[in-house]
């Protein structure tokens, strides 16, 4: 009989630090069916076959996820922007085609390679800033120093926030990404604190979105607010607001934990670390290896709109679907010793940036932001060692990552 | 003696299959000596950009030579086609009368351009595509700007070359005996939209047209002569009817062959007259006919990139392996086409199918998936410029799921099933092939 509780111990926080061995036991059922009624998926082969089915949806996520006062009418009243974007206006990654089609299509125009690419530079006189400033310490607190403030600065530039807004930036992204954790309880306080965080950045993106209509400036928002031409619309601004809050929340945290597990990983493997600092090429094929091994997210859920027929299992129509990415990646019938961290591994197709449909836009950028930092942290930490392995995690099970990475050091490097 | 340590392989065609099955033999660790046969005097090279990069001149035919995956460390035999095989014996012989002794065969000859039956097919001008001579020659009169080009075929390969032709400003008339293009491939109702795109390209399609004859003027081709009288101006034309196979030495060797091809059991080795296989001869590719158990056993060649590749190292498994160790090869169909910008993927087979269904986007919209049925079973699927599901379609096709598979998709429309439209079978006197719907490529 097998063990149908399996999920509530990868969501149980004891079991944070390694969840592996759980998602090991989970496999031995490829799509197994919890107590709770949701179905896991677990082995590669099967996340595969359903991110390229149609009947997984992305929308209609369990009413107790969408964030509320509790209240409906109140809070139509109190906050019509946040009702008509939890309603009609969600963000792209809780959108099915063709709404999610055409929403994608307006942010991959803009989200081109070209802007990536140009942010580089920023990324690297980011990233040397931030280690500068640890100079003449013996402790480096990597999530604190630089992890956290990276990702949320490169967005802002991204999106051409003034960089007077960005400790305010930094609150909310950090508060909206609770919202994205779908095991997390909420308490009260917390879904309180959501809501407002949400108020609050509604309001700032409508006014700054106002501001890059009449003063384009080269940056994303401005390039998503300009009028489209005829036949062409534009975005209309509740999905402007909607899309650049999905931008800063699923950006944000989820290159922290790349960075956090990135390094946590090359401590952990001194000699890749040697290496990597030896030859900072190496680092396209960590980074793809740390996005199997260590992905910043381990699962998504998806709803099924039909019953789907999967390794000898129906998961019925309306069920949730769970799929577990991190297991997937861990996999021994698709990688061979697959709790190796081993970066010269040939033919890695990860699930590090999930799949199909809704794989992350943001992958270009976030390979450059880990690349760049990881190169930047070896070359530049002199001696560096973990202080406590394993670290303190964070509570969240799908985007897991450490809380805090305390790295000793002999000093910093030029 | 084990079929490992056999003394020689020989493999007839060098091509597709010949190299990716000659790769395999070399991978599984055959270091025995081995031979390649061909009749052209080239090394194996791709097709599918015959017919779309090298017409528009985007890629020279010589470019089209395919790498070796693995240094195959064979003896070429270029230039020289195999003329008789002596199974009783185990040799063969080329045109050149040389004599191959082998201890294990495998037949990749693959199919050649059916000839236009009528009169005039040898004039100037008229001009087939098979092969790579036939696309360089082909290019080289397109790049001469001829006024009118005639198209005889609606197939992949015609529409294919009309895009190409369009796309290279050049005047341009697509005749068919069916109503739309591509009907024996993919039906009608789905022929419909390459019509609409033939039609928004420029293109002239002339539906239930016969040609009868091709007629010269100053020793060059001038126009077609219709079976209904009529005629059609052109001083270019392109014959694509499909594809025939050149099979009568096997035929003549005892073995079950005809213009259909070599017939095999399911371990691709070639059946004889008495109904039992040659356990010395392989065939994989166009070539090969083989009861392939995803279409319920039926003989069935596919001439698609795809087997060819699969076959061939299936065979060569085979030939490698004991005589009580030989698998089944079992194989989805899939074919991919690009013309009139957009991106045609199929998986599966369109044969005998009696249902069609629209089930993501709109024929409208020009983007869509149709599934087919047969009997009530998924049985194929089609892609215009919609292939993020395919895949979801093709695990269904290969397990015969009920007709339509997958219902409650997101972007789904309610979907209604419509009669896929397929022309009537051509009766056996009209051709002996009956796999020319499955015509080449990719």
């Amino acid at each position: 009989m097998p063990d149908d509780t399996l999920f509530s111990e990868v969501l149980d926080p004891r079991n944070r630090a390694d969840p592996y061995p759980i998602y090991k036991k989970l496999r031995e059922v490829p799509v197994s069916r919890q107590r709770d009624g949701a179905y896991v998926v677990s082995t590669h082969a099967a996340i595969r076959a359903l991110l390229f089915d149609p009947r997984l949806s992305s929308e209609d996520l369990p009413p107790s996820r969408r964030p509320r006062t509790g209240n409906p009418l109140r809070d139509w009243i109190l906050n019509p922007i946040k009702n008509r974007i939890a309603t009609s206006h969600r963000p792209l990654i809780f959108r099915d085609p063709p709404d999610h089609d055409t929403l994608r299509e307006f942010v991959m125009k803009e989200f081109t390679i070209h802007r990536v690419n140009g942010l580089h530079g920023r990324v690297g006189s980011l990233v040397d800033d931030l280690i500068e400033r640890c100079r003449g310490r013996d402790e480096v607190c990597l999530v604190e120093d630089l992890s956290y403030p990276l990702p949320v600065a490169v967005i802002c530039d991204l999106l051409g926030v003034p960089e007077k807004d960005e400790p305010q930036f930094q609150k909310w992204a950090t508060q909206l990404a609770t919202a994205l954790e779908p095991d997390a309880r909420h308490d009260e306080a917390s879904r309180h604190a959501t809501v407002a965080a949400f108020d609050e950045i509604s309001s700032y993106m409508r006014k700054l979105i106002r501001r890059k209509r009449r003063h384009p400036a080269d940056d994303m928002l401005s390039g998503l607010a300009k009028p489209g031409r005829e036949g062409n619309p534009s975005m209309g601004d509740i999905d402007l607001i909607s899309t650049a809050i999905l931008l800063l929340v699923a950006g944000h945290e989820t290159t922290v934990n790349l960075i956090t597990n990135g390094m946590l990983t090359l401590l952990r493997h001194p000699d890749e670390l040697k290496k990597l600092k030896a030859d900072p090429e190496r680092a396209p094929r960590l980074i793809e290896e740390l996005l199997r091994y260590e992905p910043p997210v381990h699962f998504r859920t998806r709803k099924a709109l039909g019953d789907i027929k999967i390794e000898g299992t129906t998961i019925p129509k309306g069920a949730p679907v769970i799929l577990l990415f991190a297991a997937g990646g861990r996999d021994p019938a698709r990688f061979s010793n697959p709790n190796r961290f081993f970066p010269d591994r040939e033919d890695n197709q990860h699930f590090g940036f999930g799949g199909g449909l809704h794989y992350c836009v943001g992958a270009p950028l976030a390979r450059i932001e880990a690349e760049v930092a990881l190169v930047a942290l070896c070359r530049r930490l002199v001696e560096p060692e973990l202080m406590a392995d394993p670290p303190p995690y964070r509570s969240g099970a799908s985007l897991r990552g450490p809380e805090s990475l305390g790295i000793r050091i002999s000093g910093i490097n030029r | 003696m084990s079929a490992v340590d056999d003394p020689s392989i020989v493999i007839v065609g060098a091509s597709l299959a010949g190299l990716r099955g000659a790769e395999a033999l070399r991978d599984s660790g055959y270091t025995g000596p081995l031979t390649i046969v061909g009749d052209e005097p080239y090394r194996p090279y791709d097709r599918p950009p015959l017919s779309k990069h090298v017409l528009a001149g985007d890629l020279r035919a010589e470019a089209t030579e395919l790498p070796q995956l693995t240094a195959v460390r064979a003896q070429w035999r270029l230039g020289q086609a195999a003329v008789a095989l002596d199974r009783a014996g185990r040799t063969i012989r080329l045109a050149d009368d040389t004599v191959l002794p082998y201890r294990s065969l495998l037949v990749t000859t693959g199919a050649r351009a059916r000839p236009f039956p009528g009169a005039g097919a040898g004039l100037p001008g008229v001009h087939t595509i098979r092969g790579r001579d036939d696309a360089a020659a082909l290019r080289s009169a397109l790049a001469e700007k001829p006024r009118r080009v005639l198209i005889v075929g609606g197939g992949l390969i015609g529409c294919e070359a009309a895009s190409c032709c369009r796309d290279l400003g050049l005047s341009v008339t697509l005749v068919d005996p069916n109503p739309t293009p591509l009907a024996r491939v993919l039906g009608m109702l789905v022929g419909n939209s390459v019509a609409v795109r033939m039609k928004d390209a420029g293109v002239s399609f002339r539906p239930h047209t016969h040609v009868k004859a091709f007629e010269s003027r100053n020793g060059k081709v001038a126009r077609a002569r219709l079976e209904d009288g009529g005629e059609i101006e052109a001083d270019l034309v392109i014959v694509a009817l499909g594809a025939e196979r050149d099979a009568r030495w096997l035929a003549k060797a005892g073995l079950l062959a005809d213009g259909g091809g070599l017939t095999c059991d399911a371990a691709c080795r070639a059946m004889t007259g008495e109904g039992a296989p040659d356990p010395h001869i392989y065939a994989a590719g166009d070539i090969a006919r083989w009861p392939n158990p995803l279409f319920g056993d039926r003989l069935r060649t596919v001439e698609h990139w795809g087997n060819a590749v699969e076959q061939a190292r299936h065979a060569a498994r085979n030939m490698l392996a004991g005589r009580d160790d030989q698998k089944a090869y079992a194989h989805l169909p899939a074919f991919w086409s690009s013309q009139f910008d957009v991106n045609i993927k199929a998986i599966g087979s369109t044969e005998g199918a009696d249902k069609i269904a629209i089930v993501h986007g709109s024929r409208t919209s020009g983007r869509f998936l149709a599934v087919y049925g047969r009997a009530g079973r998924t049985v194929a699927a089609v892609s215009f410029d919609e292939a993020r599901w395919l895949p979801a379609y093709e695990s269904q096709i290969a397990c015969g799921a009920p007709f339509p598979p997958i219902l409650d998709a997101t972007d789904q429309a309610p979907i209604d099933h419509f009669s896929p439209g397929f022309p009537a079978p051509r009766l056996a006197s009209e051709s002996a092939d009956t796999t020319e719907r499955e015509s080449i490529h990719a």
